[in-house]
């Protein structure tokens, strides 16, 4: 064998050398190919094959540097090269070649060019801007296949900064003639749109064009655009569901030419595309939905089950209609495809309705019941992948009575499982359950160690954390239980420490050594000692990483009071004391002066102290008198190192400025266009950027180690809330098990004769399905209802987006969506009873359904209405118009709401909130409520943010000139007062900078009160959604929350800049880079430059620093203080815009404001 | 939005790769050769569907696969693609393939590298599905051919050796 790979190499050189010459095209590449090809079959080893492509490549670089090589010779080495590059082998001598072939090449060659480099190159490649000019001239050529192959490349591959050269002519072919071109021109504007969107905002009007065009191919193509707009913002696009509808039922009806049809069904790949499109749009929305019902209905009939692609319209059909607005006859129908699916034969079927199981379990878990048979079975698929989509239903269904059995299958798969993403996401899961619905402690303390073991390092850092903090919070249950959790991890963890640890993961050591040191005096008889020799003989063990061992020293630093510890502690302290790492010697001479000196031990390391009770002076105080005296003696005072650092530089660094300023007033394009070198301010914002990550890791170090991670805020209140909700749940539970229907399971388990395999499948299912009977479905909804959970902690953010819209008390537990689907109407009529007695109007909610109405737009559906209820609640198209209002109110617009300044004022439409179970709220009564110092700022409208039958919120938005406030205002609606009103904001993008109100003891009834939250943006984003909770109690020991989301605009935080011209001249020329755009001018009377600035002066708040000849400059800044600045001119009918920032997002999300503001003006 | 479309035989030696997303050189030979791991694992009788992978992977993407004969198809593609619309799609490939070349075989994919290029960028575009046909697929594929016939017979008609070929 080796002999003839000898001899094909030797024989390759002179092959090649064949070819360099003209006219020797009988040496084809496909037969140099082939060779090459041939031979690497041939080879047995890695190393050979790496020797014959380099090899090869030395040729192809000798060939293309050779200036007698043809470009049709060129061609067959650039298939070559694309070959070497395809088994892993860099060519990058050819890259530029490859440009070359495309620009000189013929029509045939040019193709390979194009190919090559769309396959060699990236979007930020530098040649790739060689490759523009090419593009250009390609896209003007009347030869329809050049212009084919250029928007082919472009869709591929384009540099972002050069889009807008192209940008026209791109457009132009959305006009032309042919439809392939259309179609092409359709999908590179959509790939311009993933990467610049900005860049297409102005011809959006040229995509609804396209939507209507007359050849259903560029119809199609158009949907990929749209499909991706309406993921983003499908509010604006709501009113073209009427054409989408009809653009599907024409398909469905076999409207299209029979060319479209594929196994005989009519486009189904449009199909699909308008399925999800829809599902998109009728999310949340009644109105829109109904429209879209018929239509459904149809493609859910016309759909026979007879071919793979006829499945796959069904499943986007059945996605579709559990997305939308629910309607019971299409969610019958619906359920029984799901079922299909499910038991059908064909694995990729069952997947796929396993899938569909997961989303549908939580609105109806009745369907899980129903296929149980099924789902046991495919949890012993030897498909792995079937395997995982089934725990995934199972994680959806889990509650406190089927956790165990549930759990110990995600154990029993994660042993056996090894791909990193799935343990991860399995692992998380896993400690969610244990930690919502843990029977006891004894289970959850073992499930969590099998967690750690098997996570090991992949496992998100935020478990072992939340687990610590767990143990050392408590979670609300009684003090003697909360020990007795505590006592079990020790002995556990004990255990553990004592057989080999060799194979524990460092994160679970560290758990260990924490819940050690911490808690290990809980248990009676054990001794420190003890406990602390065999912490130090992890300590010595090889694989422990220095990370954990300072986990382990600070543990044992713990324990070191103890007099047998002492000399251990002395012992251990000694070898680690000369350690090289500087924290580890740290903590080592730490723990030899508190080992030896008890009554310091006692002070800093108290036991079983509260997590509160630990006072951080993080000001350093105590070192003031240090300072004083040092600096009295003559030290230079401290400067923070970001100081010291620019210092430095303004010491080295060249001068670019000019001496005197005589810039703005002859601010040209040309000299605005100009690249500056990054220069100070930018330099030292991403240095401050780094002090902070200095302060804090200074200040750990006196923090004591592990205890850092448990700040100090809020805890407190928290517990009680806390304890209330167990009561809760002791409240709830023991009313379950006495509920008149039990659920399918045990009705199952009454059937016939089985034999012993199927009973145990039986046994199996009873105990994983137990708890999913519709009569309970409040609990099945376990996920939503925070009643049923475990353990529980407010601060979590996870809990707020997973966890249900409002608890309610076990009285009224009854009424859900999913007991009307099942008609049970004993409990309905209990339940309307119930909340009749009580005096109550239904205003709570719960389940999937109305829950997600809920996030859409705060207001209360009716689901009195639903449930037949007779209670005057509330009228639906009252509701359905406040709903419509407030979104549009929130419009990023501040249309009226920057206006509106006087606060008490009602010359904007009063509107009234009909409350249930209240009075009219109206808004000025709303106004009236804020405090003074609020009254006088501008701000928006107030909006209805969410409530239920005893609070309402509502919110709105005060631009105060240093923050945006975020302004809640809480309102009592019922007869009683509430208590313990607490409210928490949680959204990641924005700073919180101040607030004020957010605990509240008592509100009174029919009374209100405000909090604000002064919100930053400190990294620009054009829209955010802010989320929250307001926790109350109004009935004692029943704790409830209330949801609520609100959408903040880029424009809220934009405040005006005021400069003079010289300040804003230099300030420009601080910031290098720019952005360009063209807007549109408003043309009216006067000069259109003043009457599109000042337009956007009024609707953005940007201050307009001078206005000279055809140019505009204009500043604003971004809360709290990031600067843009912008420089206008009008050109050619437009207005062209750099702006420059020290942000690099932030010009961009300015834009989009700019354009949208243009648009609609 | 498909993110890469690989074909590779039952040993891994890929046959065509094709990123719709950039990543680096070496990125896409791991994922070439971790795509190959897991899908070559799997037996016959399984869905077509992986999730997982750490580098395709994360949590939105999944790999749709076909085997034929020596060859598997992958796709890997987000979650706005329908799971089976995709499977059908790489039918429609492979039976276009199949029409191009005429009893299309491993071979042939290595050969002609560069056609099969040009009819999957007629298939789809950018990541975006551009053409479900199969006739139309080939009708386009074929203007081109044609084109570049004339083209060569216009330029060269003295070589003619070189033009069959080319053909």
């Amino acid at each position: 064998m080796s002999d003839v790979v000898e001899k094909t190499l030797t024989a390759l050189p002179s092959l090649l050398s064949l070819d360099s010459q003209s006219g020797a095209g009988k040496l084809s590449s496909t037969s140099k190919l082939g060779g090459l090809i041939r031979s690497i079959t041939e080879l047995t080893s890695k190393h050979e094959e790496e020797k014959l492509i380099n090899r090869e490549l030395a040729a192809i670089k000798e060939q293309v540097s050779s200036p007698n090589t043809s470009m049709r010779q060129m061609k067959e080495i650039m298939v070559r090269a694309i070959y070497c590059e395809m088994l892993g082998y860099e060519a990058s001598f050819s890259y530029i070649h490859a440009i070359k072939l495309a620009q000189q090449g013929s029509a045939i060659e040019k193709r390979v060019g194009y190919l090559a480099v769309s396959l060699f190159l990236n979007e930020s490649h530098d040649l790739l801007l060689l490759l523009v000019n090419t593009v250009l001239k390609d896209l003007q050529s009347t030869n329809l296949i050049e212009v084919c192959m250029a928007l082919t490349v472009v869709s591929q591959l384009f540099p972002k900064d050069m889009i807008p050269a192209i940008l026209p002519l791109v457009e132009e072919k959305l006009t032309n003639p042919k439809e392939i071109i259309r179609r092409k021109a359709v999908l590179a504007l959509h790939k311009f749109y993933l990467i610049a969107p900005n860049q297409v905002q102005h011809i959006h009007s040229k995509f609804r064009k396209a939507l209507c065009d007359k050849d259903p191919g560029v119809m199609t193509a158009s949907l990929h655009i749209y499909l991706q707009l309406i993921k983003e913002n499908p509010d604006s696009y709501k009113d073209l569901t009427g054409s989408f509808v009809a653009i599907l039922r024409q398909v469905v009806g076999g409207k299209l030419p029979v060319d479209f049809n594929y196994h005989n069904v009519p486009a189904p790949w449009l199909q699909i595309q308008l399925l999800r499109i829809l599902s998109l749009l009728g999310k949340d929305d009644q109105s829109t939905s109904e429209l879209m019902y018929e239509v459904l209905d149809e493609s859910l009939r016309r759909a026979e089950m007879n071919h793979n692609i006829t499945y796959a319209i069904l499943y986007e059909c059945v996605k579709a209609i559990y997305t939308i607005y629910p309607k019971s006859e299409l969610l019958e129908k619906a359920a029984k495809c799901i079922g299909n699916f499910v038991v059908s034969p064909k694995i990729n079927l069952k997947y796929l309705g396993l899938k569909a199981l997961t989303y549908v379990v939580q609105q109806d878990a009745s369907l899980a019941l129903q296929h149980q048979m099924t789902i046991i079975e495919c949890l012993d698929h030897s498909d792995s992948i079937i395997k995982r989509e089934t725990l995934e239903v199972l994680f959806r269904i889990t509650n406190v009575k089927n956790v165990a059995v549930i759990v110990e299958k995600m154990l029993d798969f994660l042993k056996l499982c090894n791909d990193d993403y799935t343990i991860i996401d399995l692992v998380g899961k896993v400690a969610e359950l244990a930690e919502k619905y843990s029977p006891n402690n004894e289970w959850f303390i073992q499930t969590m160690n099998v967690v750690f073991s098997l996570g090991g390092e992949l496992m998100h850092p935020d478990i072992p954390n939340n687990f610590l903090r767990l143990l050392a919070q408590g979670f609300g249950s009684e003090e003697e239980e909360q020990q007795q959790l505590r006592v079990f991890a020790v002995d556990s963890y004990l255990t553990l420490l004592e057989s080999d640890t060799a194979h524990l993961p460092q994160r679970f050591l560290q758990v260990i050594s924490w819940a050690l040191g911490e808690f290990s005096y809980l248990k009676d008889g054990l001794e420190p000692c003890k406990v602390t020799k065999l912490l130090a003989k992890l300590l010595d063990e090889r694989n422990v990483t220095s990370e954990s061992r300072s986990w382990i020293l600070s543990a044992m630093a713990k324990l070191s009071a103890g007099p047998g510890a002492a000399a251990l502690a002395l012992q251990v302290s000694e070898r680690y004391s000369s350690s090289l790492d500087t924290v580890l010697r740290q903590q080592a001479l730490e723990l030899l002066h508190l080992s030896q000196d008890p009554e310091l031990h006692a002070r800093v390391l108290p036991h079983g102290a509260a997590w509160d009770s630990f006072e951080v002076d993080s000001s350093l105080s105590f070192l003031d008198s240090f300072v004083s005296e040092a600096l009295s003696q003559g030290a230079a005072p401290y400067k923070a190192p970001h100081q010291r650092q620019e210092e430095l530089r303004q010491e080295k660094a060249l001068s670019l400025e000019p001496y005197s300023i005589s810039l703005p007033v002859s601010l040209s394009s040309c000299s605005i266009t100009d690249r500056q070198s990054p220069t100070l301010l930018s330099m030292s914002s991403s240095l401050s950027g780094n002090s902070n990550e200095l302060k804090a890791g200074s200040s750990t170090l006196k923090l004591e180690g592990v205890k850092r991670v448990w700040g100090k805020e809020g805890y407190l209140h928290q517990q009680d809330a806390v304890e209330e909700a167990a009561q809760v749940e002791e409240a709830a539970t023991p009313a379950l098990p006495l509920s008149p229907q039990q659920g399918g399971a045990e009705s199952q388990q009454t059937h016939g004769d089985l034999t012993v395999v199927e009973q145990e499948k039986q046994k199996l299912a009873s105990s994983l399905f137990v708890g999913l009977g519709s009569q309970n479905s409040t609990f099945l909804m376990g996920k939503s209802d925070s009643t049923s959970q475990q353990f529980r902690r407010k601060t979590r953010a996870a809990d707020s987006t997973s966890s249900g819209v409002s608890e309610r008390s076990s009285s009224s537990s009854h009424s859900s969506c999913s007991d009307f689907l099942h008609n049970n109407l004993l409990e309905d009529s209990q339940n309307s009873l119930n909340t009749q007695k009580i005096g109550v109007s239904n205003g709570t909610h719960e389940g999937p359904v109305t829950q997600s109405f809920q996030t859409a737009n705060g207001i209360p559906e009716e689901d009195g209405e639903e449930l037949g209820n007779p209670l005057p609640v509330i009228v639906d198209s009252d509701v359905a118009s406040i709903g419509t209002e407030t979104s549009k109110e929130t419009s990023p617009f501040l249309d009226a709401g920057m206006v509106l300044v006087q606060p008490c004022s009602p010359q904007t439409e009063l509107r009234d909130f009909v409350q249930p179970g209240s009075s009219g709220i109206t808004q000025t009564s709303l106004r009236s409520q804020f405090p003074p110092e609020l009254s006088q700022l501008p701000h928006s409208d107030i909006s209805l943010l969410s409530s239920d039958h005893s609070l309402s919120l509502s919110a709105c938005r005060a631009y105060r000139d240093d923050a945006l406030l975020f302004v809640i205002i809480l309102s009592n609606c019922s007869q009683s007062s509430t208590n313990g009103l607490s409210v928490q904001l949680d959204c990641k993008q924005l700073k919180v900078a101040s607030l004020r109100g957010n605990a509240l003891e008592n509100l009174p009834a029919h009374s209100m009160s405000v909090c604000w939250y002064a919100l930053l943006m400190e990294e620009p984003h054009t829209q955010v959604t802010v989320a929250g909770s307001v926790s109350y109690r109004a009935v004692p020991g029943h704790t409830q929350t209330l949801q609520f989301t609100d959408k903040l605009f880029l424009t809220d935080f934009i405040r005006p800049l005021t400069l003079s011209t010289e300040e804003y001249g230099k300030l420009w020329l601080s910031f290098s880079q720019d952005v360009r755009q063209n807007l549109k001018l408003i043309q009216g009377e006067g000069d259109p430059l003043r009457a599109t600035l000042s337009a956007l002066k009024e609707q953005l708040q940007l201050h307009i620093v001078d206005i000279i000849g055809s140019e505009g400059i204009v500043a604003c800044r971004l809360l709290p203080d990031s600067p843009c600045l912008l420089h206008c001119r009008i050109h050619g009918g437009s207005l062209a815009v750099w702006l420059r920032s020290p942000l690099l997002s932030l010009p961009d999300c300015l834009l989009y404001y700019c354009q949208k503001t243009l648009e609609e003006c | 939005m498909i993110k890469a479309i690989l074909i590779f035989n039952n040993h891994g030696k890929p046959r065509l790769s094709k990123f719709y997303e950039h990543y680096s050189e070496d990125t896409e030979q791991q994922i070439i050769r971790e795509t190959f791991h897991l899908v070559s694992k799997r037996d016959e009788n399984v869905c077509n569907f992986l999730e997982g992978g750490m580098l395709i992977g994360g949590s939105d993407n999944k790999l749709i696969y076909r085997h034929y004969a020596t060859l598997y198809f992958v796709f890997c593609v987000d979650s706005s693609e329908s799971e089976l619309g995709i499977l059908d799609l790489i039918q429609v490939f492979v039976e276009t393939l199949d029409k191009c070349f005429e009893n299309v075989c491993e071979l042939d994919l290595i050969f002609h590298v560069d056609k099969v290029h040009h009819i999957l960028s007629e298939m789809v575009m950018g990541g975006m599905v551009l053409e479900t046909n199969m006739n139309e697929i080939i009708t386009h594929v074929d203007a081109q051919n044609k084109m570049e016939k004339s083209e060569v017979r216009a330029a060269s008609e003295a070589r003619v050796l070189s033009i069959i070929i080319l053909i």
